[in-house]
């Protein structure tokens, strides 16, 4: 029974990813006065990708966008079947370095400039992925998203700053403006796409997928925050998820690409003080 | 097999010693107006990610090098688009002392859009025949993995 759940998980994942992928550049084209791409898109992109050439730069090049992919899929797998959050959140991590590790193999100037600024974004946002956790932790007495989701009070109650925070940090997960320096959807000229310059064919079409499941992993950490014992917290949870994708596709098309430092800089203060004035207020009240 | 890449094609834009009217024309198409990413086009701006080479201008002795550079980094299967009558022939700029001509003298072009500028119009047909040429690629491309 599990491995089913494994198998539909490893399935659906990138399915729904790649369908809000396809929603979000029509929605931004609408909102840009254009018609947009096919609800497809994503994937007849990815197809194409799949049957297309893939250079080879050296060894050691592809292999890191492999073992990436398996990382992130680990974690979907212990999100959605409500396993450790902290575990998640460390595979997670570790899913983001080897993508990283790819653009510093090839050495490639436009990879590396890339893979420095995915650094500093994951510097950025990293304190607060944890902060979630600890909040949860804090509230549920758990880490695993089984019981924080089987609560009787949703976690947002105890937990609105914790989750603005998330929001925050949400659009440097979700490779957004003003957040979106190291790999940008839409700037395709912006320093040749950083990481992935180096990238094509087969390889590329992983990236993609990856981001697809990174997408899926950012919401179930939105849905955390709703989601209760009651069988109606679980709607109201999906429809918060399609109320921040909107606001994040909004946010992408009325703000321009920051500097590195202003990004660290303001994420650094916003969650800070959101998500320690948060815990503070709660280790009174709690 | 299904083919996607009628679907998908990714456009890589180069001026080679163009005056900069076909480029504008180019970019037109990517504007509300003419809006190609309705059928999936993305000016890609990297070599490795595209699929169509789109040369505006003439090429002259100091670019020959960056216009092969730039072919030999795209992917199979790729086709190469001449726009605008210089990228043809060297148009009205043929005669000048650093030009060596269109296009063809460095590359093997697949498709000419005539025109000075050439319109948008032309162009997105360029793009659209180019899409059928990619297909027809495909088939005898080399798939290395």
């Amino acid at each position: 029974m599990i491995i089913l759940k494994i198998i539909a998980i490893i399935i659906l994942a990138p399915v729904i990813g790649g369908l809000l992928t396809g929603m979000d550049r029509v929605i931004s084209a609408r909102m840009q006065g254009r018609f947009g791409p096919p609800l497809l898109q994503p994937f007849y992109d990815v197809f194409k990708l799949l049957q297309k050439e893939s250079i080879e730069v050296n060894m050691m090049h592809r292999f890191y966008v492999y073992i990436s992919l398996i990382f992130v899929i680990f974690t979907t797998v212990i999100m959605l079947l409500g396993g450790d959050i902290l575990l998640a959140i460390f595979v997670l991590t570790l899913g983001s370095i080897f993508f990283v590790l790819g653009g510093y193999a090839s050495n490639s100037p436009y990879s590396l400039v890339g893979s420095e600024r995915e650094l500093l974004q994951m510097m950025a946002y990293e304190p607060m992925v944890l902060l979630v956790s600890v909040g949860l932790y804090y509230v549920d007495k758990s880490f695993y998203i089984t019981q924080i989701i089987s609560s009787k009070m949703p976690a947002i109650i105890y937990l609105p700053g914790v989750f603005a925070g998330l929001l925050f940090i949400l659009t440097f997960k979700l490779r957004k403006s003003p957040f979106d320096l190291s790999m940008s959807h839409h700037g395709h000229q912006e320093i040749v796409k950083g990481i992935t310059t180096e990238y094509s064919g087969k390889d590329l079409a992983v990236i993609e997928i990856t981001h697809w499941y990174e997408t899926v992993i950012a919401f179930v950490l939105v849905y955390i925050f709703f989601a209760t014992a009651s069988n109606f917290s679980h709607f109201i949870a999906i429809g918060v998820c399609g109320v921040v994708y909107l606001l994040e596709i909004i946010i992408d098309n009325a703000f321009a690409r920051v500097k590195w430092q202003m990004a660290l800089k303001s994420a650094w203060i916003v969650t800070g003080i959101l998500a320690a004035v948060n815990l503070i207020v709660l280790s009174f009240i709690k | 097999m299904k083919k996607f890449i009628k679907k998908s094609p990714w456009i890589l834009h180069y001026d080679g010693s163009s005056c900069n009217g076909c480029d504008i024309e180019v970019l037109a198409c990517l504007t509300p107006l003419y809006d190609v990413e309705r059928f999936g086009v993305i000016n890609t701006g990297n070599p490795k990610h595209a699929d169509i080479l789109l040369i505006t201008g003439s090429v002259n002795e100091q670019n020959i090098e960056v216009v092969k550079q730039l072919y030999e980094q795209m992917a199979e299967p790729k086709v190469v688009v001449a726009i605008g009558i210089c990228a043809a022939t060297g148009g009205i700029f043929a005669d000048c002392y650093n030009i060596i001509g269109g296009v063809n003298k460095v590359l093997p072009v697949d498709l000419y859009v005539p025109g000075c500028a050439a319109r948008p119009e032309a162009i997105i047909d360029g793009v659209v025949k180019a899409i059928e040429i990619l297909e027809k690629k495909q088939e005898t491309a080399r798939v290395k993995n």
